[in-house]
């Protein structure tokens, strides 16, 4: 057993190697300039195994993109490698035998040793079989302030959501847009599913996204949470941009009070050149709950006829997880990276707040882990329309809130 | 009676080259077109999500579009946009065409002009229009630059008035093509009803109104067909202005059965809506083709 370890292991080596190119198209939705840096480590490692990165990004965001991913693998033209957030999304497409297993890979290189949390590999396992490796932690549950907003609006840098909702007369009275929320639909379901941890608790977030209990979902815990993003609603009036790195560049340009974003706006201040705690400071969990939900991208390998292309997915895969790569992307991309033993001296100061609660297990499950796309989008559709519409009130969003939740499966 | 059976074959078997030649055709629409319309009528009742399976659920997926808010709003959207743009398309569309047959200079000159919007995507159309609406570089900025500060002109990003800049846009595109379809038609108007006209002295505009129009009835059947296909799958140009915002105010429904489809990966509830498109369409087209061509048929 051991010796045919050692020599798929050395056959493996060889092969890396020895490979001639091959070139693999790999898509994403990586386009912002954080994210293009990040990916951009990727092929660089990818490349050196003496293989060719494709790279096929699509614009416009997941809801964009996912939609492309599909149909071509559903239609026969798939492609070498794309991404997805694991959980839900391509479930369909792993039960019909559309993805590849690498369950052989991952026991072979120890995997369940050394990712982190290991739960992270739950969303990739289909019937105890894995079929997509996950390759950074993000989390939502973060609000970022820009320093220089409230410096010119005359007040201090707020420490939690409540102190930040009294701040923002203050920020409009400066000519300052409080809350910088993009038009993007999943930018507002984003904010109100930050808003229910922090605002009612973990227990009420686990009680209606896993257990989709409707009850919670029309209660008073819940109504709280809709008074929250009610706030939200008039402090983002007047935020007129649709993308999300639009709406942190406001912040950024101190246009913006502050967004609530995932940690990947991080990036994007630090292509800025910002510094965490000078320039901006952010606060996980709103200030109020320190929580962080564990949710990320991952990536999936479709089938393949050709046989060179099969073996370079492999090792795309383990170049994807190994040590270094890890680092150099998870750096860029504002992420943390999945593997539990790697060095991260470099992480910023809102990196290591993350990696803290972390440590502490302070985390909850990603709404897109928990729900179909089919439920988010329809979360999608009210937060859109709750978000543009100034008449429609909490009380009546909340009841259309725990219809969706009642019928989610 | 048996030599009327005898006749048949022959009738069958007249000009077998074209029959022939027309069968892979036939084919492609009985199989395309027909079959993939009874496909997705047939995987409505499903609770299809990312990929199609025959797990029947009745009418599930119809109660559940009906009680969509954003549905609803797409529906009224659509109403709003279709009978305005077909009322406006066609009366400038006329109007334009009477004008251009005036026998005036520069005519070619002109009719490229007005048609020269159609030769342009509906995607570029939304965009230049996204600018030329948007309040801080377009028409707003504009004239508030000239002087009068107060001036508001910001219909994309007003939810009750939103479908009214999107309406712009498509008449700015499609009125080109309705004018030279009618200008075709009204070339098609024998020169001798003209004069007969004039000599009975009837001003112009009412031998437009009364004789013109009613001699151009075909054009005008295809012009309307034409326009209200383009009503109902009108979707790129709101993708490309609004992505149907703000809120759900320029919401139609081909953006939802996309949406559906695609995005939130349930085919299902996309076929079902896609079904209510097809059934709108078909209210709309078989009392016409029964009035069109089941007329002829008794006349002839």
């Amino acid at each position: 057993m051991r010796l045919r370890f050692l020599a798929a292991a050395l056959a493996s080596v060889s092969f890396t190697s020895l490979a001639s190119a091959t070139d693999l198209e790999v898509t994403h939705w990586w386009t912002s300039g954080g994210e293009a840096a990040a990916v951009a480590e990727f092929a660089k490692a990818f490349d050196a195994t003496g293989n060719k990165w494709v790279d096929g990004a699509i614009a416009g965001g997941g809801n964009t993109a996912r939609p492309v991913f599909i149909s071509r693998i559903t239609g026969g033209d798939p492609m070498a490698a794309t991404q997805f957030n694991h959980g839900r999304q391509a479930e369909e497409l792993v039960q019909a035998g559309l993805m590849r297993d690498f369950t052989e890979l991952a026991e072979k290189e120890g995997w369940k040793n050394f990712v982190r949390p290991v739960s992270l590999l739950d969303g990739c396992t289909v019937d105890g079989k894995i079929y997509c490796v996950p390759i950074n932690i993000h989390s939502w549950q973060w609000l970022w302030l820009s320093h220089k907003a409230f410096a010119d609006a005359g007040v201090p840098v707020p420490k939690n959501w409540d102190e930040f909702v009294a701040a923002a007369p203050a920020l409009e009275k400066a000519g300052i847009v409080p809350l910088a929320i993009g038009g993007q639909p999943w930018q507002r379901t984003g904010a109100f599913n930050v808003l229910i941890p922090a605002i009612a608790g973990k227990e009420t977030f686990l009680k209606v996204y896993q257990d989709k209990d409707e009850a919670v979902a029309a209660g008073p815990e819940i109504a709280k949470v809709f008074k929250a993003a009610d706030d939200a609603r008039r402090m983002a009036a007047n935020s007129n941009v649709q993308d999300w790195n639009q709406a942190t560049n406001l912040v950024i340009t101190g246009k913006a009070g502050g967004q609530i974003m995932g940690d990947w706006a991080q990036g994007e201040f630090q292509v800025a050149g910002q510094v965490a705690g000078k320039d901006y400071s952010c606060l996980p969990g709103l200030g109020v709950n320190e929580l962080i939900s564990v949710g990320g991208d991952a990536f999936y390998f479709p089938k393949l006829k050709d046989e060179e292309k099969t073996k370079a997915q492999e090792t795309l895969a383990s170049v994807m997880l190994s040590a270094p790569t890890q680092v150099a992307f998870n750096l860029k991309k504002g992420s943390v990276p999945v593997r539990g033993d790697v060095d991260l001296a470099a992480a910023n100061d809102c990196m290591k707040k993350g990696l803290d609660i972390l440590a502490k297990g302070n985390t909850i499950p990603d709404p897109p882990r928990l729900n179909t796309e089919d439920t988010n989008n329809q979360l999608n559709d009210l937060f859109v329309e709750f978000f543009a519409t100034p008449s429609m009130t909490p009380e009546d969003a909340q009841k259309r809130y725990a219809d969706i939740i009642a019928k989610a499966d | 009676m048996a030599t009327e059976i005898s006749k048949r074959p022959n009738s069958l078997f007249r000009n077998l080259n074209a029959k022939i030649a027309s069968i892979p055709m036939i084919l492609t629409a009985l199989v395309v077109f027909v079959g993939g319309t009874v496909w997705t009528v047939v995987y409505s009742f499903t609770n299809s999500r990312l990929l199609p399976r025959l797990q029947f659920v009745g009418l599930d997926q119809y109660e559940r579009l009906w009680s969509t808010p954003r549905w609803l709003a797409s529906i009224e959207n659509l109403m709003i946009y279709g009978v305005l743009s077909l009322i406006f398309s066609l009366t400038i569309g006329f109007v334009l065409a009477a004008l251009l047959d005036q026998k005036i200079r520069f005519e070619s000159a002109f009719r490229t002009i007005i048609l020269y919007p159609f030769a342009l995507s509906f995607i570029v159309t939304g965009l230049v229009w996204q600018w030329l609406l948007n309040p801080d570089f377009g028409v707003q900025h504009f004239v508030r630059g000239l002087g009068w500060e107060s001036f508001t002109f910001n219909p994309l990003y007003d939810q009750s008035i939103v479908i009214y800049g999107i309406l712009i846009a498509a008449l700015w595109q499609g009125t080109g093509l309705v004018m030279c379809l009618m200008l075709a038609g009204l070339r098609g108007i024998d020169e001798d009803i003209w004069k007969a006209a004039r000599i009975d002295g009837i001003p112009m505009w009412k031998t437009y109104l009364f004789i013109v129009i009613p001699m151009m009835r075909p054009v005008f059947v295809t012009t309307l067909v034409i326009i209200a296909s383009g009503i109902v799958r009108v979707y790129d140009l709101v993708v490309a202005q609004t992505s149907g915002g703000p809120g759900h105010a320029s919401e139609v429904p081909a953006k939802y059965v996309y949406d559906y489809m695609f995005s939130a990966q349930n085919l299902g509830q996309g076929f079902a809506a896609s079904t209510m498109m097809l059934l709108t369409v078909l209210i709309v087209v078989v009392p016409w083709a029964y009035l069109e061509f089941g007329g002829r048929n008794k006349r002839g």
